[in-house]
């Protein structure tokens, strides 16, 4: 049975439960001659939502933990003998993974039963032609041990999930029966259900945690991985980045700092003077006409993926600088620059800066600002020795929380900046990031046992704690001294 | 006190008369002249950044909308296509698509003939005005319908990517010189069919419902794969993060202690908001693929990764909207006896149901758009065939929209920046649809209280 279909069957049980629930609610009443406690759809209520949420939770749970426990038995049938020379565990598991999709699949098309699988040998068969006729195909023969452990694989699954299927409706069932047996005049059916409801509220805010957690415990568990094949201090202090596929690889961090940083530190070049300047005049100067179409035409760009920031570096910004700059001042011939994704960034950024600097600068007190004109000063001398130092704290938190999003923005680099791991100064040479780097050795077929790939992880994590750290200062900022002026 | 001379506290007077500006007035009021210029051409640059941004992208995108075909008569030859001649579906199945080729570049040379175009160009070459997709279109007519082997039938075919760009403004003659694809004779040849009428340019609806294509043939790539798998992954997004998102502002909001763990949860929730999406990538690529073997490139994992980006942008909307309704509809609604559960629910809820609303669409949005994470997932690859219907399809190679455009940008032929600019443009659109629902609903139902 398929595992939609339970989950029909389950919601099914629930409605039932309600009816039955809050039919029993009134015959009880009638036949005992006392008041219900509560209204009668709560008795429904509370049997319905006993009955289909910790089926369901059970489920849930049941399909994250089979293939854990599963596929590390299956592990353990596999020799090193079959493991092919500088290849991994992982991908003989994969082939084992589509060797049993591919019995699926031949015993769906009704060419072969149970009984010829268990007859069939890998050395006497030709595995591989019969799967390919359904659409599997294998790169190279299977040796006996994998097509062992790829019928074990399939077996377990089909056990594992007759085994689910049995405990999910016998679970839901049994709860069925038994809070429907509970219902009574007497019972406190409100307060049950209602008890139920907080406690799934608090499940779903505690969802959030649960994602830090995963966040932080994947980018850590593969981390140390990492370390374990390739020195910490290497990894640190190299400069070189470079990348082999048959190991050996230089996989110094510096260079794509120094990419990510000279990238940030040029779009908030950009985005920090023009963003706090159109704060300024929007909060300060412009007529409510202007700052009624201005406002929201920047904030527009706010709204704009990053994805279209990064085709207009590509086919835009790229071409022009190198065209009409670099090349006539002969610094460089690649369209892709540092200078193209910092100022793409940069336009990125500008709303960013410009409506959190808009909030904290229209948060000053306008007492203050009185003041400072009734000593007879211009307008621009208010906002630079009165208005400014007093927002100071929340612009300075703006731009870090900015700082934060140009260190782990991704697609602008990917499409900008270039792939070329270097420290240099020239702003028009091609240069890359962390993020890019990030990418680059993730996407396509990875394999999880090489450096190579496990260094996404290393680099996912210094990404990871920096933004968090640029996040905190910027919150601890804003809290500290928030309040001074109000 | 009565020798306090007033003389000395009298400044002297001023010179001159407050109508004449001295030098330091001047020299202020120049600053903040200049300081408001200063502004002035900040917001200018801001605006010209956005209108440039959009006027690029519409330039090179909005041809794309626009496609060449060639109108031929081919001649469905059973001598080729059914050899056995008894019409069975298998015999004919197993013509392969250069098996079509040659009907095709026969139905061109008969076009050529029949409009009297002046070309001493050879067959072959002719043929290869023609998209290399051409064929397979053809096939698929002809198994779709075998009763018309032997007729001539009258096709909208595909012009070659290089044709296309040609009438498109990206090739010119001079380029063609030096391309091995084109040859300014086939060019010369396109501009006569197309005053003939045989080529004509018309509105492309092959590139909303298409699948991607290969990188010899961007004319016949499309959006329909990436249109349906963003479709997916955003009803994942919906039905998933919406209820968590509300249940668990509903929760922070309304019924939290304040205590370390919800403090815990609140920094949390901020912090999430912050991390950069790509972070989120990793996450679904360790979690989702390699610990529960979910498969790769499928909505279903995008739209989980997805899900976890967006919830904390609709808790907090959530919780702003939650906020925003008075405590006096709660006081009144436990006045009357309601149970705290009965006054969220039944009352405070549904008030704030707009901002709620309005919330998740933006952060549907965001969604929509975000690129990083999916590719990370494998939703780069290279998909041809459509999903199934969900629930099933959740779990099929798909790919996504903005995913496309980066793919698109990727690949070698110029005329796939066209496309990729284009499916910018849908991308848009949809946002911009999303946006203004969001703006509608808004402003139909939000309450000042």
């Amino acid at each position: 049975m398929s595992t939609g279909y339970i989950i029909l069957i389950v919601l099914g049980l629930g409605g039932l439960g309600f009816f039955l629930g809050r039919a029993r609610a009134f015959a009880t009443s009638h036949a005992t001659g006392k008041k219900l406690h509560s209204l009668p759809n709560y008795y429904g209520q509370a049997v319905a939502l006993f009955t289909a949420v910790p089926a369901l939770l059970l489920m849930l749970t049941w399909l994250f933990v089979q293939p854990l426990l599963i596929e590390g038995r299956i592990g353990q049938m596999i020799p090193d003998s079959v493991i092919p020379d500088g290849g991994a565990k992982s991908l003989v598991m994969a082939d084992v993974r589509r060797i049993a999709e591919g019995l699926d699949a031949l015993m769906a098309a009704r060419q072969m039963s149970e009984a010829d699988l268990d007859a069939m040998r890998a050395d006497f068969t030709d595995i591989r032609n019969r799967l390919g006729n359904v659409g599997v195909a294998l790169g190279s023969d299977v040796p006996v041990p994998v097509f062992e452990a790829a019928k074990e694989l399939r077996k377990s699954q089909n056990s594992g999930h007759f085994l689910m299927t049995v405990a999910v409706l016998g679970l839901a069932l049994a709860l069925l029966v038994w809070s429907w047996l509970r219902v009574h005049p007497d019972q406190r059916a409100r307060n049950a259900s209602e008890t139920f409801v907080l406690a799934l509220l608090i499940g779903a805010s505690l969802v959030a945690i649960l994602t830090t957690v995963g966040i932080v415990a994947s980018l850590l568990f593969e981390t140390i991985n990492f370390f374990k094949m390739y020195p910490a201090g290497d990894f640190f202090f190299s400069t070189v980045w470079n990348p082999q596929f048959r190991g050996g690889s230089d996989l110094g961090i510096l260079p794509l700092l120094w990419g990510t940083l000279y990238v940030s530190f040029l779009a908030l070049l950009v985005a920090v003077p023009i963003g706090l300047m159109i704060a300024i005049y929007l909060a300060e100067y412009a007529s409510k006409a202007l700052r009624a179409v201005a406002k929201p035409a920047i904030e527009v760009l706010a709204g704009i993926p990053t994805i279209v920031y990064g085709l207009f570096a590509l086919i835009t910004v790229g071409p022009f600088l190198r065209d009409y700059v670099a090349s006539p001042l002969g610094l460089g011939s690649s369209s892709s620059s540092v200078l193209t994704a910092g100022l793409v960034m940069g336009i990125m950024l500008i709303p960013f800066v410009s409506s959190l600097s808009d909030d904290i600068i229209n948060a000053v007190p306008q007492s203050m600002r009185d003041g400072a004109y009734g000593l007879g000063a211009t307008k621009s001398e208010t906002i630079k020795q009165v208005i400014l130092p007093a927002a100071l704290p929340g612009v300075v938190g703006a731009i870090l929380l900015a700082a934060s999003r140009a260190i782990g923005e991704t697609m602008i680099v990917v499409m900008g900046a270039g792939a070329a791991a270097k420290l240099g100064l020239n702003p028009f040479e091609a240069m890359t990031t962390i993020t890019v780097k990030i990418v680059s050795q993730l996407t396509g077929d990875t394999e999880f046992a090489s450096p190579e790939t496990l260094v996404a992880f290393a680099l996912g994590l210094t990404l990871f704690v920096f933004t968090l750290g640029l996040n905190v200062i910027a919150l601890v900022i804003v809290r500290k001294y928030r309040e001074q002026y109000e | 006190m009565t020798d306090f001379t007033a003389s000395d506290a009298v400044p002297a007077p001023r010179k001159g008369s407050l109508l004449t500006q001295d030098a330091r007035t001047k020299q202020r009021n120049a600053k903040e002249a200049r300081f408001r210029m200063m502004g002035l051409v900040a917001v200018t640059i801001g605006l010209l950044s956005l209108v440039g941004l959009l006027t690029s992208i519409l330039a090179s995108g909005l041809s794309s909308f626009q496609q060449t075909y060639i109108e031929l008569e081919v001649y469905l030859d059973p001598a080729k296509l059914d050899k056995t001649g008894n019409r069975n579906p298998e015999d004919i199945a197993k013509v392969s698509t250069f098996g079509y080729a040659p009907l095709i570049d026969a139905a061109m040379g008969a076009a050529i003939e029949r409009v009297g175009a002046a070309t001493d160009i050879n067959a072959k070459a002719a043929g290869e005005l023609i998209s290399k997709e051409a064929p397979a279109s053809l096939r698929d007519f002809v198994l779709a319908n075998i009763d018309r082997i032997g007729e001539t039938v009258q096709f909208d075919l595909l012009a070659a990517g290089r044709i296309d760009g040609f009438f498109k403004g990206r090739v010119t003659m001079e380029t063609a010189a030096l391309d091995r694809n084109i040859s300014p004779e086939q060019l010369q040849l396109a501009d006569q069919l197309k005053e003939a009428g045989i080529l004509t340019t018309k509105f492309n609806w092959a590139f909303f419902t298409a699948p991607d294509a290969s990188d010899t043939r961007p004319e016949a790539a499309g959006l329909g794969v990436a249109i349906i798998g963003s479709i997916y992954m955003m009803l994942i997004v919906l039905v998933l993060a919406l209820p968590l998102g509300v249940a668990a502002s509903i929760y922070l909001e309304e019924f939290a202690p304040k205590n370390r763990w919800t403090d815990l949860i609140e920094v949390n929730i901020s912090n999430l908001a912050a991390v950069p999406s790509i972070v989120f990538g990793i996450l679904g690529l360790a979690i989702f693929i390699n610990m529960v073997g979910l498969p790769q490139s499928a909505p279903i994992v995008g739209g989980l990764v997805l899900t976890l980006m967006t919830l904390p942008t609709i808790i907090i909307a959530t919780r702003a909207a939650l906020k925003s309704v008075p405590p006096s509809i709660r006081d009144a609604a436990l006045g009357v006896g309601a149970s705290k559960m009965q006054a969220i629910f039944h009352h405070v809820l549904p008030l704030a149901m707009p901002g709620i609303l309005t919330g998740a669409i933006i952060g549907l949005a965001q969604a929509l758009g975000e690129t990083a994470p999916l590719l990370l997932i494998g939703m780069v690859a290279f998909v041809r065939e459509y999903p199934g219907g969900p629930p099933e399809g959740f779990f099929d190679p798909a790919a996504a929209l903005p995913v496309q455009v980066y793919n698109w940008t990727q690949r070698g032929d110029p005329a796939f920046v066209e496309r990729a600019s284009g499916a910018i443009i849908v991308l848009l659109v949809f946002l911009v649809l999303m946006n203004i629902a969001a703006i509608l609903l808004r402003r139909r139902f939000e309450r000042r209280w």
